[in-house]
């Protein structure tokens, strides 16, 4: 079977979820070894998408809405793309571009920074301001060994999509699903959660909104079975 | 199949007085905590350590043995242990964590290792999981109301509280037991939904349920749990029994029918919720 071919796309993020997939260390062999990696500018010289089908593309980064290369690249990745996948809250939640405005030299008028699924269906999200490094092993691995169970949670719907602390809310305290495990607590990477007697408190200004404590959430999603088939043994 | 799996089940008494006079029952935690501290095979627990205000637990990163002591006993209130796994691996450099919870806990923990989102080289640090088994769980008011409004003790003078024998008792100014029944309004509504009494998930799951006073049940579930146990039962840390020793209603047939209240109820209530329009956790009944 042909390796499939995988694209980087880098929109508006920081390069550090492609630095997270690169702290998987050895294991980053793994990754590259069962890929094609037919387009990623950090680190290898294609400059343009190459022509024909690719199979997965990987986006780092949000939409510029006012830098027109931008949206070009993300609906060419998308048509030329048999998935495509949101990597990082920028590209899933568009974490800390929610706050861009404009208004700043030497592009004043760059100011609407969106997540990508604003723009072009998603298949598969993964939130995180980054994403753990083991998290991105785990998808990359699953894509290319066909895990559907372990990718499931990954698609819209699940972790998709979501915002901030709020969707801890809305999801869970609402729908009177929080025990108070503190997982939300730890997988903020701001420290915008505190446990209140036994209950999340956020601190809305400190949120990015990269999204990951609610994709951490038990009370999301919980894998069971995965855990019994991966973990109980 | 009842009570998850398992590997082995035991009836087990720590043998250190140090640790079962403040157990709260067979000190099955505590001493296997620090029996696994000594041995190397961690370098430090999450456990529901004290805060400054009375029967409030605070998730403590134990790194002695006298840390890990002082944590004994129950508190019947929400400790988020799960808050303070990124502090140990990154503020206390732990590279082999122990975490002890409730077995909601246990599954946030096992999520963890497989989906950590927010959690860069936290999974792969959690060496160990004792659960510890559990009914249902308060919000800190709704216990202080329990204990100070039906039990009517101080909540400060109470030394020890416990639920069992369909009772809620506090050992306190005086010593109080009410019917169980009375405390079922101030239960966390979350734990509705929850199916699991025995940390179905843990490497190691403990609790009172199915032995005499003084004595925890205790399984072994994984490979890494039952050989932890195994070593510690060959150096002397526990009394054992076996749980036929305990027979119907009482032992093990009485921990199955708790378990399966438990999960009926989860059940219906699961049910309830989606009649409503609610979401429910996919996954959540098991």
């Amino acid at each position: 079977m042909a390796k499939p071919k995988i694209a980087y796309v880098h929109l508006s993020g920081c390069t550090g979820c492609l630095v997270s997939l690169a702290d998987t260390y050895e294991k980053l062999l793994d990754i590259l070894g069962a890929v094609d990696m037919v387009y990623n500018l950090t680190l290898a010289d294609q400059r343009e998408l190459p022509e024909g089908k690719i199979d997965i593309s990987i986006v780092e980064g949000s939409v510029c809405l006012q830098d027109e290369h931008s949206v070009h690249l993300i609906k060419e990745a998308r048509e030329k793309s048999g998935l495509v996948v949101a990597l990082g809250g920028c590209a899933a939640t568009g974490c800390v571009c929610n706050f861009c405005r404009g208004g700043q030299a030497n592009q004043p008028q760059h100011e609407s920074f969106v997540p990508i699924n604003k723009l072009v269906k998603v298949d598969a999200y993964i939130p995180g301001c980054p994403p753990a490094p083991e998290v991105i092993y785990n998808f990359c691995i699953a894509a290319v060994t066909g895990d559907m169970d372990y990718l499931k949670p990954f698609m819209a719907g699940e972790v998709g999509g979501y915002h901030c602390g709020c969707d801890l809310n809305t999801k869970v305290i609402q729908n009177s699903l929080c025990m108070g495990c503190g997982t939300c607590a730890s997988s903020c990477p701001t420290r915008a959660i505190d446990m209140e007697f036994g209950r999340p408190s956020f601190n809305n200004i400190r949120c990015v909104k990269c999204g990951a404590c609610a994709a951490a959430c038990p009370r999301m999603f919980l894998p069971v079975e995965q855990i019994q088939k991966k973990l109980m043994v | 199949m009842a009570f998850g799996n398992y590997k082995e089940v035991m009836a087990l008494k720590a043998k250190d007085n140090a640790i079962t006079g403040v157990a709260q029952d067979g000190g099955v935690v505590t001493a296997l905590l620090c029996y696994a501290l000594d041995q190397g095979v961690i370098d430090g627990a999450i456990v529901a350590g004290k805060s400054d205000t009375p029967w409030l637990p605070k998730p403590v990163v134990a790194t002695t043995k006298e840390e890990i002591i002082a944590a004994a006993g129950t508190k019947y209130t929400i400790s988020p242990n799960m808050a303070a796994i990124k502090t140990a691996v990154r503020e206390y450099g732990l590279d082999k964590v122990a975490l002890v919870g409730t077995p909601c806990q246990i599954y946030a923990a096992r999520k963890m290792q497989l989906y950590p989102f927010g959690a860069r080289h936290v999974g792969d640090k959690i060496a160990l999981t004792i659960g510890i088994f559990c009914t249902e769980n308060f919000s800190y008011a709704g216990l202080k109301t329990i204990i100070e409004d039906h039990c009517k003790v101080p909540v400060e003078s109470v030394k020890k509280m416990e639920i069992g024998k369909g009772k809620f008792s506090v050992k306190a100014a005086k010593d109080v037991a009410i019917p169980i029944k009375e405390t079922h309004k101030y239960e966390q509504d979350g734990d509705h939904v929850c199916t699991d009494l025995t940390a179905e998930f843990a490497d190691i799951a403990t609790g009172s349920i199915g032995t005499p006073d003084g004595w925890s049940t205790t399984f072994t579930r994984t490979t890494k749990g039952s050989d932890l146990m195994k070593k510690a039962i060959a150096a002397g840390v526990f009394e054992t029994k076996q749980m036929s020793e305990f027979a119907a209603p009482m032992g093990l047939a009485m921990l199955e029918k708790l378990e399966n209240g438990k999960k009926d109820k989860a059940k219906k209530h699961a049910a309830e919720r989606q009649a409503l329009g609610l979401y429910v956790t996919p996954g959540i009944l098991y």
